[in-house]
């Protein structure tokens, strides 16, 4: 009986610890973070895209992309402000930013057609990696259920412009 | 009001109730959180679908095979009388992994 208490104590202290953080799980107000982040990089390419696009129905798409994720992230402030919740900066989010800036110099020499094709492929290919980060790490880490809730709306969106970009990709065909 | 007015707007609610089929319904589809409820529905040529969107993001109810293409701003309602009979499956072209089938009889 008092090694197993010992036991569940070194397994309580060790999950409460630092150690938890550091294995990658990440709390909410970094996912809130992630999660408003994944938003702006989408919205500032798509702001790239209606300069640049030739296509009317890349155009198209790239205007939904701002209009969907102006009213995602409209509602995760809301909710952070409503939870008294700070977003907190993190690795996750830094790299995601780092990734699409590059992505954006990239796409910035591009022009026509070349472009079209470019942006549309990395839209999907983007919220292909956003999706599954919804659905197999934020999702699943985030505690509170109003958070849980808009991440899983945020998911069906998102899923929603993965399928809409691939249609527009075969259009281009 | 003039007396010989009544008699025409008599007639006129007499022809109107005859011309409007007794059996026209109004149907309503609510769209929330990207799912659209129900995501079957049953009815009759002459009656009245209403998608309701409750969602803060603009959806279109679009049918595949091209009978209609209702555009819904964020939470507005937007109607459509039904004219043929058939399934018709219809989707949100902003967001195609909203799918649903209207089922119209004659």
């Amino acid at each position: 009986m008092f090694v197993r208490w010992s036991a569940a104590i070194a397994a309580i202290a060790f999950l409460s610890g630092p150690a938890l953080a550091q294995a990658g799980k990440p709390t909410d107000p970094q996912i809130a973070h992630i999660a408003y982040t994944a938003g702006v990089i989408d919205i500032n390419a798509a702001k790239q895209a209606l300069k640049k696009a030739r296509s009317k129905d890349v155009k198209a798409f790239a205007q939904d992309m701002v209009r969907d994720h102006e009213a995602v992230n409209k509602q995760a402030l809301a909710l952070v402000k409503k939870l008294h919740v700070t977003p907190e900066d993190n690795d996750t989010s830094r790299t995601l930013s780092k990734q699409a800036s590059d992505k954006l110099a990239a796409l910035d020499k591009l022009n026509g057609a070349a472009f079209d094709k470019a942006y549309v492929e990395n839209e999907v290919a983007y919220h292909k990696t956003v999706n599954s980060a919804l659905e197999t790490q934020l999702i699943p880490a985030a505690s509170n259920a109003e958070l849980k809730g808009l991440l899983q709306t945020g998911l069906k969106i998102f899923q929603g412009h993965e399928q809409h970009a691939e249609h527009v990709a075969a259009e281009l065909k | 009001m003039k007396p010989g007015r009544l008699p025409a707007i008599v007639l006129a609610i007499v022809f109107l109730s005859m011309v409007v089929p007794a059996h026209a319904a109004t149907l309503q589809i609510v769209m929330e959180n990207l799912v659209i409820s129900p995501a079957e529905v049953s009815a009759k040529v002459g009656d009245t679908i209403e998608w309701v969107n409750k969602d803060v993001f603009a959806h279109t109810a679009t049918a595949k095979n091209g009978d209609f293409d209702v555009t819904l701003p964020p939470k507005k309602s937007a109607t459509f009388v039904v004219k043929k009979a058939g399934t018709v499956d219809y989707y949100c072209r902003y967001h195609p992994n909203m799918k649903a089938t209207l089922k119209i009889e004659p």
